[in-house]
């Protein structure tokens, strides 16, 4: 399999819609922060030692025992703009590493489970994502993948300070967990801000997925950790899931009483997602993540019994812009796109 | 239905809101839902870098009061901490080091922290790790100690000694 397969494979691992609390938990995510020893950082490092540092990392991966996956590597500047922005909607990469290609290299897992930016903000960024709330797995695989690189690298850590980072926000375990959660009823009745709100206080960060600023579209949300030293990983993790719960919780409290006080409301705002969906000519970015969001509580709430919930995942990614225009095979218009969004989605509808 | 609000266009937005325990219900048409729309807005996702910057240079006004010109720079990547303060973000490994006194305050402000306690590295770590063990184990042989438990922590003590001897001191 190669980087070209990777890309036309739209099914990702964590699309899945299966793991803990998935009705509610779409996917988790954990980052791992490493650099290696011998170079500065990458915004202080020179073209040559960038390519040094890509050159060492892609001797590392090659000595990746075969029973942990198979990787694929690409420097960027050898992945077409356009691919590049396919990785990003993708989640498998950050956007600021698909906008600055030079000196920067992607190694990604075959099942799209993990992958390493190199020489983003630090020389090594390691992530692993898993569909529903499974972040103990995740954290399990991203730290083996941590431990076969170190096997033949020499990675920059203290003591006192732990895993050395760029940003002093990530140092110590270098760990950013998060989960993405869909709460489609919270944000109906009023509650989200209220209940994400006391987020921050249990050192948490909240940010609204897909949507510029405060909007947070397609009601998805993403909750991640905000210390990274002075506690063990285990911990961290333990307490992001132990929110994360209880957002589940509240988002299924709030969808009870939604089916109890106001069924017909809901259904008739699910099944108007439905006839919009499966009949739309043109349809934005924005207004298809909208009723996509609908159309999953109505999928989880038992009022539709199709499609099934991957559908939703795999619909807001291969309905974002560069998945369209690379699968189309050419450059389009918003206009154009609005057009072959709407003619995607009601295939996968109908 | 129409509209709760302008009462001209239909609803197809219906809304319950739970206000202190007391359910509200509202009727709304697209354009009058989406100026009811609850501002979703946390604000944890400010800029890091001017959020650090500002800290750093609250840091770096206290220490000016003291110590009026001092513009060293790290010997590995030759970056100042005037530099660092700049972009919010260090240049290399040694940076923290060379920094240490300057860093530390801050770190503690960010995380409530300056001691990393989580993982060790697999291959490199393995006097780190030894260390942590026999700190653990010295731990443990307080509490057996405590609770009169000698022939343990006997056990205990011997365990440590020949981890000691391990590390060579
Ligand atoms: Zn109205
Ligand atoms: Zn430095």
């Amino acid at each position: 399999m190669g980087m070209e397969e990777i890309l036309r494979t739209t099914a990702s691992r964590w699309m899945e819609g299966t793991g803990n609390f998935s009705d509610v938990v779409i996917s988790c995510r954990i980052r791992l922060a490493r650099n290696l020893e011998g170079y500065p950082f990458p915004n202080a490092l020179s073209e040559t030692q960038a390519k040094q540092v890509i050159k060492e990392v892609e001797d590392a991966i090659t000595k990746v025992p075969k029973e942990m996956g198979a990787f694929q590597f690409a420097t960027l500047d050898d992945v077409s703009p356009l691919e590049r922005f396919v990785l990003v909607e993708k989640h498998l990469i950050s956007p600021q590493h698909a906008e600055n290609p030079i000196g920067r290299a992607v190694v990604i897992k075959e099942d799209q489970s993990a992958s390493i930016m190199v020489n983003e903000e630090d020389h090594l960024r390691i992530q692993c994502l898993l569909p529903g709330l499974n972040l103990e797995n995740a954290w399990q695989e991203a730290s083996q993948i941590d431990d076969m690189l170190e096997g033949s690298l020499d990675i920059a850590y203290g003591e006192k300070s732990g895993y050395l980072t760029a940003c002093p926000t990530n140092v110590g375990t270098g760990l950013r967990a998060s989960a993405m959660v869909h709460l489609p009823a919270l944000v109906l009745t009023n509650q989200a801000s209220r209940v994400l709100g006391l987020l921050p206080q249990l050192g948490l960060a909240v940010r609204g997925l897909y949507g510029e600023g405060s909007e947070a579209m397609g009601n998805l949300f993403q909750v991640s950790n905000q210390v990274t030293l002075g506690k063990t990983e285990e911990d961290i993790l333990a307490n992001l899931s132990a929110v994360t719960r209880q957002i589940v919780d509240k988002e299924k409290e709030a969808r009870q009483v939604l089916l109890e006080d106001a069924r017909e409301q809901v259904e008739d705002r699910v099944w108007r997602a439905y006839g919009l969906l499966s009949n739309a000519r043109l349809i934005s970015g924005q207004e298809a993540l909208a009723l996509l969001s609908d159309l999953r509580l109505g999928m989880d709430l038992g009022i539709l019994s199709h499609p099934s919930p991957e559908v939703f995942s795999e619909l807001i990614v291969i309905t974002s812009p560069a998945h369209l225009q690379f699968f189309t095979g050419r450059e389009m218009s918003a206009a154009a796109r609005d057009m072959e969004r709407a003619k995607l989605i009601r295939s996968r509808l109908s | 239905m129409y509209c709760d609000e302008c009462k001209q266009r239909p609803a197809t937005v219906h809304v319950t809101k739970i206000i202190n325990g007391q359910k509200h219900e509202s009727h709304l048409c697209p354009q009058c839902a989406q100026k009811d729309q609850e501002m979703v807005s946390f604000n944890p996702s400010f800029a890091i870098p001017n959020f650090l910057a500002a800290l750093f240079n609250l840091n770096s006004q206290i220490e000016e009061k003291i110590l009026p010109a001092q513009s060293a720079v790290c010997s590995k990547c030759g970056l100042s901490f005037e530099q660092i303060t700049q972009t919010g973000r260090l240049g290399c490994n040694e940076c923290y080091s060379e920094f240490a006194d300057k860093l530390e305050p801050l770190l503690r402000r960010v995380h409530g922290s300056g001691q990393h306690v989580g993982k060790v590295p697999l291959r490199r770590g393995g006097s780190i790790r030894q260390r942590k063990e026999i700190e653990q184990l010295r731990a443990l042989m307080q509490q057996l100690i405590t609770r009169e438990e000698f022939e343990q922590a006997a056990q205990i003590r011997d365990q440590i000694r020949s981890l000691e001897q391990g590390l060579g001191g």
